[in-house]
């Protein structure tokens, strides 16, 4: 076993006193950043590539996996305890997340966080170091077809599980469908609904409308019902610490979250969001309880958060054999390698062995620290829950207009920020559910794409979608799906009529 | 002003590491450079390197980057023109792809209305076809153009861009209608990438520098690059070269705002002169993997002016512009 031996030097390079500071500092500062809304691990990165310069290249090219690791472990603590998700993969945690957190088990919904995120990078950590080479190969013949037969179940089962009414769902994945169509149209480089604002032209920013629904929304809903109707978290009902029962609804959901999150993160058009609204449903679907999904269900924290990290392993399967970031954090780590005149690409596994090898082990080393760093401060981050609450929502609303200032300085984006907390708080109001729109926003632009260049590429023949076997099946599953309630619905009342 | 001052102190708290320490006191320039991107892309670099660069040298007491993203550019431009105009302080970076940009987003302002310094790198583009394909040079590709243009699926980055250009370019040479071609855009080169390795395309253009890996590992098989003569380490030769009266590169310069003269203007003409004649500039270009493509101020204006024009008529003809 050639690759294990490698592992092992690389271990041996990883282990060393000042690599091992360098991932710590960069644990350190991604779960830093990830913790505050719009300050991304991608905004840290590129303000440290100047000062690591003078650095050697493991050690630097270490601490920003560090941090890459950090954010995405950073982001979930916001979105569970505030509402207010630091980065859009985060977005599903904060669904279960917060209710949790509000009903007195913040504890338990950090902790399964956590670990499930320590268990998913840990066991992605390990396929990446072993199925990196053939699973990129695999990867690479994912056409656009194929990524249309993905958007079109992720579409189906995502619909299908938020809010209580599917009309009031749908209505709010349509607006956010309404705002992926803004901006500059990839394929044909058209304006579509920027009504003349330059800043529109980029489309409207899935961080900024994520912080706008749920943080804006939620202070301005909290403020709203304060005087006569005061709401009142619990700040901690029973223990902190996971129970028995937690923990057996927790480990199936970390292990199904991984196996969902690092192969749609390895696709070189994935992305990280993807794959936890998937895993959020197949939680739901699978859950002995699912009546709790919607008040607090700690699978739907384990799973999406577990898929998360496991598609940001996922994300370095592409930069690494092919130099192909697929996330604007993996974008800069490109140019932090090319900083040292190291091109990552199919040549790097062999000709930069020891390098590859060093940042795989310190990544799994860097995954024990966040745990060591992130049990502890469990107990410290639930204290926040009894800050009263106008304090707290005061400085959510000043934590997230800087984090988006900070991403993208414009008076646009603010006003922005503002109108969807606007309408987040009149979705709470009259009780249409926030996250389909941020879905939409997500899905709508890549399905959109995805449509057209297969159509493009087919001369705008619709077949070339069946003519695939791949994508075939993955739209008759979508289809299936979509049926399938229907059809058993009618099957059940069909055999009560013969009874 | 006042928003550049926010944005600078925000950045500035956000990160007090991103600002260094002079080496030595020659100067006592205090400039900010805009980069009209985001983190992580060409200019952003750019403008990092630069800052770099201008303090090791120094040829200014502090630098900082301020990136200003959206619109292929043409946001940081406006903002650039309207809040810095006269400021001797300030610089932007921009590139091809904003020439481009302004052009196809109708946008008031183009580069045309800023003080070029001087035109700092320039990375060939190469045209490259799938290693099983049929297609071994490009007067092959030329003639599998002519045969049918619509069939002949281009993949690359954003469309109107310098990708889309040069495949527009090339479509041209080949005797073919333009606005008949099947060019299917990317985000970048990077997903393009996928498409061509997928085998999903028949010819792909991308900056060399990213598809570099791929050309030396023998699964992309490039047949031109874009560059007017052949650049040391690449294999493939300039379509000059070989016959097709096209050149394209992917250049990046540095300007002033507008309304600054005289002894302002000198003042950064010289620190950024100084500069890009340093031997860290140099090195520091060898490093990122680009391709010096030096003019002082007075061509590259004259450039500018030229290249707008030209931009223009090719996205006219694939119908991306009135």
């Amino acid at each position: 076993m050639d690759a294990i031996n490698l592992l092992i030097e690389g271990f041996s390079l990883a282990v060393q006193p000042a690599n091992l500071i360098f991932a710590a500092i960069g644990v350190f500062i991604g779960t830093a950043v990830g913790v505050l809304p719009g300050i991304g691990p991608a905004l840290t990165v590129a303000l440290l590539l100047p000062v690591t310069f003078k650095l050697d290249p493991g050690g630097s090219i270490i601490m920003f996996a560090g941090i890459y690791y950090g954010g995405m472990y950073g982001g979930s603590t916001t979105a569970i305890l505030l509402n207010t998700p630091g980065e859009s993969a985060a977005v599903v945690t904060a669904l279960e997340g917060n209710k949790m957190a509000r009903s007195g088990r913040g504890g338990p919904a950090l902790a399964t966080a956590a670990i499930g995120s320590f268990v998913a990078a840990l066991v992605a950590t390990f396929a990446l170091a072993f199925l990196a080479p053939p699973l990129v190969k695999v990867a690479v013949k994912f056409a656009p077809w194929d990524y249309f037969g993905l958007m079109l179940i992720a579409f189906v089962t995502v619909s299908a599980t938020f809010g209580s009414s599917p009309l009031r769902g749908l209505t709010s994945l349509a607006f956010g469908l309404w705002l992926g169509l803004m901006g500059l149209d990839q394929l044909t480089g058209q304006a579509r609904l920027t009504f003349g604002v330059a800043q529109l032209l980029d489309g409207v920013e899935v961080t900024t409308l994520a912080v706008g629904l749920f943080a804006i929304g939620e202070a301005l809903h909290v403020a709203s019902r304060h005087l006569y109707k005061p709401e009142k978290p619990i700040p901690v009902k029973g223990s902190i610490w996971m129970t028995r029962e937690d923990w057996g609804r927790s480990w199936k959901a970390w292990l199904r979250g991984t196996v969902i999150g690092f192969p749609i993160g390895a696709l070189p058009a994935g992305g990280a969001e993807i794959p936890t609204f998937l895993s959020y449903t197949m939680e739901k679907k699978l859950s002995r309880k699912p009546e709790e999904f919607g008040s607090g269900a700690i699978e739907g924290v384990a799973g999406p958060e577990a898929a998360n990290n496991a598609s940001a392993a996922g994300t370095l399967v592409p930069l690494l054999t092919l130099g192909l970031p697929t996330s604007a954090t993996a974008a800069v780590m490109l140019a932090g390698f090319q900083q040292y005149n190291i091109q990552p690409g199919p040549l790097l596994f062999t000709q930069h062995a020891d390098l590859v090898w060093g940042l795989v082990a310190s990544l799994f080393i860097a995954n024990v620290m966040l745990l060591v760093l992130n049990l502890p401060l469990v107990g410290l981050w639930v204290k926040l829950l009894r800050i009263p609450l106008p304090w707290l929502y005061g400085g959510i609303l000043v934590f997230a207009s800087m984090g988006t200032i900070a991403a993208n300085p414009s008076v646009v984006e603010l006003l922005l920020l503002s109108a969807f907390g606007v309408i987040g708080f009149l979705m709470r109001r009259y009780d249409y559910p926030v996250a389909p729109a941020v879905v939409g926003l997500i899905l709508g632009p890549l399905a959109d794409n995805a449509l057209r260049r297969s159509l493009q590429m087919s001369l705008g023949d619709p077949m070339i979608f069946l003519q695939h076997p791949s994508s075939a099946i993955m739209i008759a599953v979508a289809t299936i799906a979509l049926i399938a309630p229907f059809v058993f619905k009618g099957l059940s009342r069909f055999q009560q009529d013969e009874d | 002003m006042r928003q550049f001052l926010k944005t600078a102190l925000c950045l500035a708290v956000l990160a007090g590491t991103a600002v260094y320490p002079a080496v030595s006191a020659a100067s006592d320039l205090e400039l900010t450079i805009t980069a009209p991107a985001g983190a992580g892309g060409g200019w952003d670099s750019a403008a990092r390197s630069l800052q770099e660069a201008m303090m090791a040298t120094g040829e200014a007491k502090s630098v900082q980057v301020v990136n200003v993203p959206g619109a292929g550019g043409t946001v940081g431009l406006a903002q650039f023109v309207g809040s810095a105009k006269g400021a001797a302080d300030q610089l932007l970076v921009a590139g091809i792809t904003l020439v481009g940009a302004s052009i196809s987003n109708n946008s008031p302002v183009d580069l045309t209305q800023v003080t070029p310094l001087a035109r700092l790198t320039g990375d060939p583009l190469v045209v490259v076809v799938p290693k099983d394909s049929p297609i071994k040079s490009i007067d092959d590709l030329l003639a599998t153009i002519k045969k049918d243009v619509a069939t002949t699926i281009w993949v690359g980055g954003s469309a109107g861009g310098a990708d889309h250009i040069l495949a527009a370019l090339i479509t041209k040479s080949a005797g073919a209608d333009p606005s008949k071609i099947n060019y299917v855009a990317y985000s970048g080169g990077g997903e393009a990438l996928a498409a061509m390795l997928g085998g999903q395309a028949t010819a792909g253009v991308s900056g060399y520098g990213e598809w570099e890996g791929q050309i030396k590992s023998g699964d992309l098989r490039a047949l031109a690059i874009s560059y007017p003569e052949p650049i040391d380490g690449i294999e493939a030769k300039p379509l000059k070269a070989q016959g097709l009266d096209i050149e394209l590169v992917n250049w990046r310069g540095i300007f002033a705002p507008p309304g600054v003269e005289g002894e302002d203007l000198e003042t950064l003409q010289a620190a950024v002169d100084n500069t890009v004649k340093s031997q860290q500039w140099k090195d520091i270009v060898k490093a990122r993997g680009w391709t010096d493509y030096y003019a002082p101020s007075d061509e590259f204006k004259g450039f500018i002016a030229s290249e707008t024009e030209r931009v223009r008529a090719i996205l006219t003809s694939i119908g991306l512009a009135q």
